[in-house]
C-alpha cells in the first residue's frame, strides 16, 4: 500500500501500480488510449499526461505520463492542473488531425473510447484545416471490418494481436502520418482471437462486420449476461438484442474465467439463434408430413404416447442443467441418458471423476495464466477450448515477468518487459499427434499416436514419483523427452497439466491425472485441466446417466416406448445405421430442440426450444464452475425453454406434484435439493427476485430510442412490455443500474462519461480484479475434499502404437470453426470454416477413399508432415457427422480405385 | 506495400527476377549468425535492394521465409524506412528534405524547380526511367538547409542552380556529392 495525493486528496493505492491505474481506481477520470488493463503500458499516445510534483514545496511540477510512472509512496500529482489539461487537449487534437469525424456512420459511435476521451479532455473545436490523409481499407474476412482512416496510432491492435495472442498476419506499417494497421494484403485475419480487436481498438478502425449488417447503436439494444455455449471453457458474454433478433456477442468480464477476451467462435457463434435452421413451430408428423399444431395438442399427444410403454429421455451436453434435470425428473434417473455415445460418454464421466478425486488443483483460466510450466498432453486445447489456449500462451511469459522483477521493471511496463524477456520463456511442452497453433511458443513438441502419447505421459509421472507405474519398452528418444518434461515440471513453482477428451483416450486423461498427482506427491502445487467437448459436458457428467449405447440396447430389447430427445443431435453421436436402428425400435420419438438436425424428419412430435439467448439456465464448465445465463430475447410464439415443455409433459401424465415449477428459480432449487453435487448452484447468480437498490436492473439503457415509434404503424401507444421470463432483469429501460451490480447480472457496461466497454474499470474492485458486485460463478467441486493415495495411480497402460498395413488410424481433428455443433450453424462461422481435408504425412495422393461405418468416402488430402506415419487427422463432426473418436480405416488411393 | 498510399511510380514493375542463390545463401548465413533470425531482416532487405533497386513482393516473401517472419512483420519494417523502396524507382533517386528547417530555407522553391525541369511530381519517376523524385524527413543537415540526398550523396545549401547541375549530371550518368 502506498498513499498518493491526487489534486490534494490522499488516496491509497496498491503496490506496484502505475499512476494511471491508481488514478482510475481512485475514481478520478483521466483519459488514455494506449494503456490497456490486460496489455499494460507503452507510453505511445501521451494522452494520460498529469503533473507530478517533487514535494509539497514544488510548485512548478513536471508533466509525466501517468501510465509510465510508478505510483510511489507520497507521490503528489495533479490531474486538473491547467498545463496538464492543456497538454491532454493538444494531444487529442493532434491525434484527431487525420480523423474523419464520421461518428454518425461509424459502428463505434456511442460506445467509442475516442469519443469518450475527447469529451473528457474538454477539447471540442478543431483547428486543423488541411487535407487529411486517407487510407485504403482491407477485407479482413467475415468477422472484422476495417476503416483505417479512424486510426489514432495507439498500437493497441498489434500489441494484442501479435504480442498477446501470437498472431502473425497483422502489423503496423509505414511511419508518422502514414501509419497503417492491417495485413500485408487483404485477406481473412488468421488469429482465432481477431474479434477482440473490435473491443481492443479504442476507435472505429476494427468493428464487428456481422453486427454491422444488422447494426443498432449500443444504447438502443437490450443486453443480458450470458455464457458462451460453444466449448467447455464457459466464457462470460453479453448478448445484445433489438426487435427480436440477436445482434451481437461481446465480452463480459469475469476475473477468474475469460477476463477481457473471447475467442471468435464464441463471439460469432450466436448466429445460430437467428438462422433459418431455428425451429419455431410445434410440429406433429401426420402421414409422414409435419403439421403445425397448437402446443396443447402436442402435449396431449405426448400423454397418449406415454401410455405406450417406458419413456426414455436423452439429455445433452449443450443443454442447460435445468433442461437435463427436468428430463431426468420426468423419465427417472435410470431412464435418463447423457446424450453421449461411447467413448465420449465414458470420457466425460471420467473427467468428472478425476475432477472429484484428483489431489491437484483445478485452475481457472486466470490461474492458468499464472502457471510457470505447462504440459499439454494429447489435446489441442487451442482448438478445443480456444480461450484456454490463449491463457496457456500467457503462462509462457512467467519467466519474463520474473526477469523484469529482478531488474526492477514493473510488470505493466509492457514493451520493456517483453524486450528484456525475449529469451526468458516459461516452458510450454506439447505432446500431440500433430503440430498445433501453440507450437510457436513451445519449448518442446512431440508428435505421436494417442497410445504412445499416453505412454509418454505415464513415463513422466513415473519419473516424478516412482510409486506411479513404470512404462516398459520406451524408446531411448521417448525416455529423453519424458525426462525433459518431468524435469521442467519439477523445476516449476506452479506446474500445469492439460489434457482432454479430444483423442477419445481414457489413458491420456489418466496419464495427465497421474502426472498432476505425482507432482502433488513431490510437494508441487500442481494444476490439472481437462477439456471436455461441450459447454455443459461437466454438468451432465456430474448429473450422470446412461450412455447412448445403453439406450440403443434398451430399444433393441423393446424396452423403449417413447424416446424424448432434448437438445441433442444423435446423428453427431451415432453412426447413421445405429440412429436408424434406434429410431426404428422405439414406438414414439419426441424431439425438443431449437435448431434443426437430421433427426427432425423422424420425430413424431417436434417442440421448439428456446436457445440460450432466449432462455435462462445454468451450465457447468470444465473446471466445475456453475454459471448462469439469462434471456436477452423473448421466446417467439410457441417457443419455450425445454424444461417448461418437460414440465408440461409431466403435468399431462399426472406427475405435476414433483415438477410443479413456475420459474427458473424453482428448478434451480429443486436441483440443489435433490443432487448434492449441485447444492450450491443457486449461488451462481442472484435469484429472479433480486433487486438492485429499489428495483430490478434494467436491461435497456436509459436512453433507448424508438420504444413507441418501432410499432407506430400499428399504434403509437406505449405498450406494456411483459416481464422477461426467468430473469431478474427488467425487460425495459425502467429499472436501476449501478457499477456495483453483481457481475453475473451485468446487461451492458456504462458509467458516467464512459460509454465504451472501457467503463469496466468502474465496475471492478481494482483494475483486473474481481467485480465490485461479485458473482464469478460457483465452483461445485472442492479439491480439498479429495482423498487420494498412490493406489489411485492408473495402471492401465496402453501398448505401443503399431501402424497397420493398408490402414490408417484416423484421428478427430478439432476445428475452432466448423467442429462445434451450434456455432457451425452460424453463417459467419460457416463462412470462416475451411473445407474438411484429411491431413497426413508424406507425398501421397491428393485424394483418398476410405470406408467408415460401411460407407465409402472420397476425401481430399492435405500433406502434413508433422503427423507420424500410420496416422491421419480428419475434422470431427464436419462432413463425417458422427466421426469424433479415433478409428482404423482401410485406405484406397484414388489411383488404386481407377 | 500495396495498401499504404506509397508514392505512385512511373516505372513498370514487370515480373521479378528469381531470387538469386548467392543472395539466399548470404542471408541464410546472416540469419545463422543472429541471436534471433529476424535480426537479419533489415540487412537482408538492404542487400536485396542493392541488387535489384527495389523490393518486390516475391523477394519480400523469400526474405520473410529466410528470417522466419511473416510477410506482414517484414513489410512493417520495410515500410518504416524511407530508404527501402517497395515500388520500382528510376536509375537515380532524388530525396529532398521537406522537414521544418529546409522548408523554412526554401525547399518549396527547390522542389518547384525539380518538378518543372523533370516534368514530374513528387513521388514520380521520369518517363525515361532516369530519375525518381521523393520527399524525405530531416537528414540531420539542417545547418545547410535546404538539404537533399541524391542516391547516396548528401547535398547542402541546395538552390535552383544545384538542381540544374544535378539534373545535368544525372542525365550524363554521374552524380557526386558536394557537402
Ligand atoms: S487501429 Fe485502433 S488499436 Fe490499432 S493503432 Fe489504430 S486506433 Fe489503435
Ligand atoms: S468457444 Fe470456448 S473459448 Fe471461445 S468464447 Fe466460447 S467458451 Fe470461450
Ligand atoms: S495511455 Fe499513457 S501514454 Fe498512452
Ligand atoms: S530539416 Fe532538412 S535536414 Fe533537417
Amino acid at each position: 500500500m502506498a498513499t498518493i495525493h491526487i489534486d490534494g486528496e490522499p488516496h491509497e493505492t496498491r503496490d506496484g501500480e502505475n499512476l494511471l491505474q491508481a488514478v482510475l481506481e481512485a475514481g478520478v477520470d483521466l483519459p488514455y488510449f494506449c494503456w490497456h488493463p490486460e496489455l499494460g503500458s507503452v507510453g505511445a499516445c501521451r494522452q494520460c499526461a498529469v503533473k507530478q510534483f517533487n514535494g509539497p514545496d514544488d510548485k512548478r511540477g513536471r508533466i509525466v505520463m501517468a501510465c509510465m510512472t510508478p505510483a510511489t509512496e507520497g507521490a503528489i500529482i495533479s490531474v486538473s492542473d491547467p498545463e496538464a489539461k492543456e497538454f491532454r487537449g493538444e494531444v487529442v487534437e493532434w491525434l484527431m488531425t487525420n480523423h474523419p469525424h464520421d461518428c454518425p456512420v461509424c459502428e463505434e459511435g456511442g460506445e467509442c473510447h475516442l469519443q469518450d476521451m475527447t469529451v473528457m479532455t474538454g477539447h471540442r473545436a478543431r483547428r486543423y484545416r488541411f487535407e487529411k490523409r486517407t487510407h485504403r481499407n482491407q477485407d479482413l474476412g467475415p468477422f472484422v471490418k476495417h476503416e483505417m482512416n479512424r486510426c489514432i496510432s495507439c498500437y493497441r491492435c498489434v500489441r494484442f494481436y501479435r504480442d498477446y495472442a501470437g498472431g502473425q498476419d497483422l502489423a503496423a506499417f509505414a511511419s508518422h502520418n502514414n501509419m497503417y494497421f492491417g495485413r500485408a494484403e487483404s485477406g481473412t485475419l488468421e488469429s482465432p482471437f481477431a474479434g477482440n480487436l473490435i473491443e481492443v481498438c479504442p476507435t472505429g478502425v476494427f468493428t464487428d462486420k456481422q453486427f454491422s449488417k444488422t447494426y443498432s447503436r449500443k444504447w438502443d439494444m437490450r443486453g443480458a449476461p450470458s455464457v458462451c455455449a460453444h466449448c467447455s471453457v464457459g466464457c462470460n458474454t453479453i448478448v445484445n438484442e433489438r426487435a427480436g433478433t440477436v445482434r451481437r456477442t461481446i465480452n463480459r468480464y469475469n476475473d477468474e474465467v475469460n477476463r477481457y477476451f473471447l475467442c471468435d467462435r464464441g463471439r460469432y457463434g450466436h448466429g445460430y439463434a437467428n438462422a433459418d435452421t431455428r425451429i419455431r413451430v410445434v410440429g406433429q408428423l401426420i402421414d409422414g408430413v409435419h403439421h403445425q399444431v397448437p402446443s396443447q395438442a402436442a402435449i396431449s399427444h405426448f400423454a397418449t404416447f406415454a401410455e405406450d410403454g417406458p419413456v426414455i429421455g436423452i439429455g445433452s451436453a449443450r443443454a442447460s442443467l435445468e433442461t437435463n434435470y427436468a428430463l431426468r425428473s420426468l423419465v427417472g434417473a435410470a431412464q435418463f441418458s447423457t446424450g453421449l455415445a461411447e467413448p465420449a460418454h465414458g470420457l466425460t464421466l471420467l473427467a468428472a471423476d478425476i475432477l472429484r478425486t484428483t489431489p491437484a488443483h483445478t485452475p481457472s483460466l486466470h490461474d492458468v495464466e499464472q502457471c510457470d510450466a505447462v504440459f499439454m498432453l494429447g489435446e489441442d486445447a487451442l482448438s478445443t477450448a480456444p480461450r484456454l489456449g490463449l491463457s496457456m500462451r500467457q503462462a509462457t511469459r512467467h519467466a519474463s515477468f520474473l526477469n523484469a522483477d529482478r531488474n526492477r521493471i514493473p510488470r505493466w511496463m509492457d514493451a520493456s518487459v517483453r524486450m528484456m524477456g525475449q529469451d526468458f520463456i516459461s516452458p510450454l511442452m506439447i505432446a500431440t499427434p500433430a503440430a498445433t497453433g501453440l507450437d510457436d511458443c513451445a519449448v518442446l513438441t512431440q508428435h505421436a499416436a494417442p497410445d504412445d502419447l499416453a505412454r509418454l505421459g505415464f513415463a513422466v509421472a513415473h519419473l516424478i514419483d516412482e510409486a506411479a507405474p513404470a512404462v516398459p519398452g520406451l524408446t531411448e528418444a521417448e525416455s529423453t523427452v519424458a525426462g525433459r518434461i518431468a524435469e521442467a515440471l519439477l523445476a516449476a513453482d506452479k506446474p500445469l497439466v492439460v489434457s482432454g477428451t479430444q483423442l477419445g483416450s481414457a489413458a491420456l486423461m489418466q496419464a495427465a491425472a497421474s502426472i498432476a498427482a505425482a507432482l502433488m506427491v513431490r510437494g508441487k502445487p500442481a494444476a490439472l485441466s481437462l477439456v471436455l467437448p461441450d459447454a455443459n459436458s461437466m454438468g451432465v457428467a456430474l448429473m450422470g446417466g446412461l450412455s447412448l449405447d445403453a439406450v440403443c440396447d434398451m430399444a433393441r430389447d423393446g424396452k423403449v416406448g417413447t424416446l424424448i430427445v432434448a437438445e441433442a443431435d444423435l446423428t453427431r453421436q451415432l453412426a447413421p445405421e445405429r440412429v436408424e436402428a434406434l429410431l426404428g425400435q422405439v414406438r414414439h420419438f419426441v424431439l425438443i430442440d431449437h435448431s434443426e438436425s437430421p433427426l427432425i424428419e423422424r420425430a413424431e412430435l417436434v417442440l421448439p426450444a428456446a436457445p440460450i439467448t432466449h432462455s435462462g439456465g445454468t451450465m457447468v464448465n470444465m473446471e466445475g464452475r456453475a454459471q448462469r445465463f439469462l434471456p436477452v430475447a423473448f421466446p417467439e410464439g410457441p417457443v419455450e425453454v425445454s424444461w417448461r415443455w418437460l414440465r408440461d409433459f409431466a403435468e399431462s401424465i399426472g406427475q405435476d406434484d414433483r415438477m410443479a415449477w413456475q420459474t427458473l428459480d424453482d428448478v434451480v432449487a429443486a436441483i440443489a435439493r435433490e443432487l448434492t453435487v449441485f447444492a450450491r448452484i443457486g449461488e451462481a447468480a442472484p435469484s429472479e427476485q433480486y433487486m438492485l437498490e429499489s428495483g430490478h436492473i434494467r436491461s435497456q439503457t436509459a436512453r433507448v430510442s424508438g420504444r413507441t415509434a418501432i410499432r407506430s404503424h400499428i399504434s403509437v401507444r406505449d405498450q406494456p412490455v411483459p416481464p422477461m421470463p426467468d430473469s431478474p432483469l427488467s425487460p425495459t429501460m425502467e429499472g436501476t443500474y449501478s457499477t456495483s451490480m453483481p457481475g453475473a447480472l451485468v446487461p451492458y457496461y456504462h458509467a458516467p462519461g464512459w460509454n465504451s466497454e472501457q467503463s469496466l474499470n468502474r465496475f471492478q474492485q481494482e483494475i483486473g480484479g474481481p467485480m465490485r458486485g461479485g458473482y464469478p460463478g460457483v465452483r461445485l467441486v472442492d479439491a480439498a475434499e479429495a482423498v487420494w493415495s498412490s493406489a489411485h495411480y492408473s495402471t492401465d497402460l496402453p501398448e505401443t502404437f503399431a501402424p497397420r498395413d493398408g490402414s490408417i488410424l484416423l484421428l478427430p481433428e478439432s476445428r475452432i470453426f466448423g467442429s462445434e455443433e451450434l456455432s457451425a450453424l452460424a453463417p459467419a462461422i460457416a463462412e470462416r470454416a475451411e473445407p474438411a481435408v484429411v491431413r497426413m504425412a508424406g507425398d501421397g495422393p491428393s485424394e483418398v477413399t476410405l470406408t467408415l461405418d460401411g460407407i465409402r468416402h472420397r476425401l481430399p488430402v492435405l500433406r502434413d508432415d508433422s503427423l507420424p506415419p500410420g496416422l491421419a487427422f480428419y475434422p470431427a463432426h464436419m462432413t463425417l457427422r458422427a466421426f469424433a473418436a479415433p478409428v482404423w480405416v482401410s485406405l484406397e488411393t484414388a489411383e488404386a480405385l481407377a | 506495400m500495396s495498401i499504404v498510399e506509397t508514392p505512385a511510380s512511373g516505372v513498370p514493375a514487370g515480373t521479378p527476377p528469381e531470387f538469386p542463390q548467392d543472395l539466399r545463401d548470404k542471408i541464410a548465413d546472416m540469419v545463422a549468425h543472429e541471436h534471433h533470425a529476424r535480426g537479419a531482416a533489415i540487412e537482408a532487405m538492404r542487400l536485396t535492394q542493392k541488387r535489384f533497386g527495389w523490393l518486390c513482393d516475391a523477394h519480400m516473401r523469400e526474405i520473410a521465409k529466410l528470417c522466419s517472419m511473416s510477410m506482414a512483420d517484414l513489410d512493417g519494417i520495410a515500410t518504416f524506412f524511407n530508404l527501402l523502396f517497395r515500388k520500382p524507382v528510376g536509375e537515380n533517386v532524388v530525396m529532398l528534405c521537406d522537414s521544418v528547417s529546409c522548408w523554412l530555407m526554401g525547399e518549396e522553391k527547390v522542389r518547384a524547380r525539380f518538378c518543372e525541369k523533370l516534368g514530374i511530381k513528387r513521388g514520380q519517376t521520369t518517363p525515361d526511367g532516369k530519375v525518381t523524385f521523393l520527399p524525405i524527413v530531416c537528414l540531420g543537415h539542417c545547418d545547410h538547409a535546404p538539404a537533399m540526398l541524391v542516391n547516396e550523396e548528401l547535398y547542402g545549401n541546395v538552390d535552383t542552380e544545384t538542381v540544374d547541375r544535378v539534373i545535368d549530371q544525372m542525365k550524363n550518368g554521374s552524380v557526386r556529392g558536394e557537402s
